[in-house]
C-alpha cells in the first residue's frame, strides 16, 4: 500500500525542501518507487534543488487542470532510476489546488509508486494545508531555534485537526520530528536548543538530526540533493534518518560534538 | 578553566532561556485552541471595568475559559485587596 508523506515546518528556510530531495532520494536508493511533489505554487523550487528545472514541461496544475497527464507532466530523475518529481505551477496562486484535484493526482500516483512524498509551502494556508491533508505520515522539520519550534507545534495541531484522517476519524498522521541545521557544539555551550529540548517541548518521536553544514549549500548550486555527497556528515545523517523510516534502528549521530584532533590523537 | 569562562558561567544561558519561553507561550496557546477570535479583547475590557470600580493590580484577575466536552466555561478570579475585603464585612 502506497504511503503519502508531508514534509512540513510552518516556517519557511528550516530545510523542507532540502529534505524532500533528500528523502526522496534515499527512499528510491532504497528500491523504492517514489514521486515527490512540490506544493508551492507560485514558488516552485523543488525543481531547482533535484537539478530538473530545465526539464519542466508540464506541472501539478496542468494535471489538476486536466491540461496534461500524469504522465506527461512526471519528470524522471537523472540520478535513480525509479524517483520521480512532480514540479509546482510558477504562474498560478494557491487556490489552484483543490482537494478533489489532488485526490485525483495523489489515487492516480498510489497506484504505481510506494511512497509520496509531498514537499510542503512555509506557513499555514491552503498549500500547507493541502501538502498535508492526504497524508499517512508527516516529516516535521525542525531548526533548534525558538520560531522554528513554535510554528512546528502550529503544524502538529494542523496534522492533527485538518487533516483528512483527523476529518475523518481515522488513526492520526504518523509524526516524525527531523531537527535540522543543529550544531552540537553551541547546544552543548548552551548557546542553542539541544535536540532533548527540541524534542521535550515538541513531543514527537525524534527521526532523526542533520547538522549544520557547507554541504548543503553546494548541493544545492550544482541541483543533486544533499544525499548524494557520499561520505558528508549530512549524507550520513539523511541515510540514518531514511533507515530509521524504515523501520531500521539506528544509533542517533551527529548530536555530540566532533573529538577535536588532539583529542583524536590523544584519546581525551 | 579560563576566567572569562567563569564569569560567563554564573549568566543563565540563552538555551535555557529559549526552552523556558517556548514551553510558557506554547502551553498558553494550547489552551486558547479554538477560543474564539474576541476572548483576548473580552479579556482585557472585563479587566478595565474590574479596575474601575476596585483599585487593583490588573496582573491579580485572571480569567480563563474551560472546555469541558459540549461546555465551555468562563471563569473569572479576582483577588481583592485585603483592605477592601474587610470594609465590605
Amino acid at each position: 500500500m502506497a504511503k503519502v508523506i508531508v514534509v512540513t515546518s510552518g516556517k519557511g528556510g528550516v530545510g523542507k525542501t532540502t529534505t524532500s530531495a533528500s528523502f526522496a532520494t534515499g527512499l528510491a536508493l532504497q528500491g523504492h518507487k517514489v514521486a515527490v511533489l512540490d506544493f508551492d505554487v507560485g514558488l516552485r523550487n523543488l525543481d531547482l534543488i533535484m537539478g530538473c528545472e530545465r526539464r519542466v514541461v508540464y506541472d501539478f496544475v496542468n494535471v489538476i487542470n486536466q491540461e496534461a497527464t500524469l504522465k506527461q507532466a512526471l519528470i524522471k530523475d537523472k540520478h535513480c532510476d525509479n524517483l520521480y518529481i512532480l514540479p509546482a505551477s510558477q504562474t498560478r496562486d494557491k487556490d489552484a489546488l483543490t482537494v478533489e484535484g489532488v485526490e485525483r493526482v495523489i489515487d492516480e500516483l498510489k497506484e504505481s509508486f510506494d511512497y509520496i512524498v509531498c514537499d510542503s509551502p512555509a506557513g499555514i494556508e491552503k498549500g500547507a494545508i493541502m501538502a498535508l491533508y492526504f497524508a499517512d505520515e508527516a516529516l516535521v522539520v525542525t531548526n533548534p531555534e525558538v520560531s522554528s519550534v513554535r510554528d512546528s507545534d502550529r503544524i502538529l495541531g494542523m496534522l492533527s485537526a485538518k487533516s483528512r484522517r483527523a476529518e475523518k476519524g481515522e488513526s492520526p498522521v504518523k509524526e516524525h520530528l527531523l531537527v535540522t541545521r543543529y550544531s552540537p557544539k553551541r547546544a552543548k555551550n548552551g548557546e542553542m536548543l539541544s535536540v532533548a529540548d527540541v524534542q521535550e517541548i515538541l513531543n514527537v518521536p525524534l527521526l532523526g538530526v542533520i547538522p549544520e553544514s557547507e554541504v548543503v549549500l553546494q548541493a544545492s548550486n550544482a541541483g543533486a540533493p544533499a544525499i548524494h555527497q557520499n561520505g558528508s556528515d549530512v549524507s550520513e545523517a539523511y541515510g540514518d534518518a531514511i533507515a530509521r523510516f524504515l523501520g531500521e534502528e539506528r544509533p542517533m549521530r551527529f548530536t555530540t560534538e566532533k573529538p577535536g584532533l588532539l583529542q583524536r590523537l590523544f584519546g581525551g | 578553566m579560563s576566567i572569562l569562562s567563569y564569569l560567563l558561567g554564573s549568566r543563565k544561558k540563552t538555551a535555557s532561556v529559549a526552552k523556558e519561553r517556548l514551553q510558557i507561550i506554547l502551553a498558553h496557546e494550547h489552551n486558547g485552541r479554538g477560543a474564539p477570535d474576541y476572548l483576548p479583547a473580552m479579556k482585557q475590557e472585563i479587566m478595565a471595568v474590574i479596575a474601575k470600580y476596585i483599585e487593583i493590580d490588573v496582573d491579580k484577575i485572571h480569567v480563563n475559559l474551560d472546555r469541558q466536552d459540549e461546555v465551555a466555561v468562563l471563569e473569572l478570579n479576582v483577588v481583592l485587596p485585603e483592605m477592601q475585603v474587610q470594609g465590605k464585612s
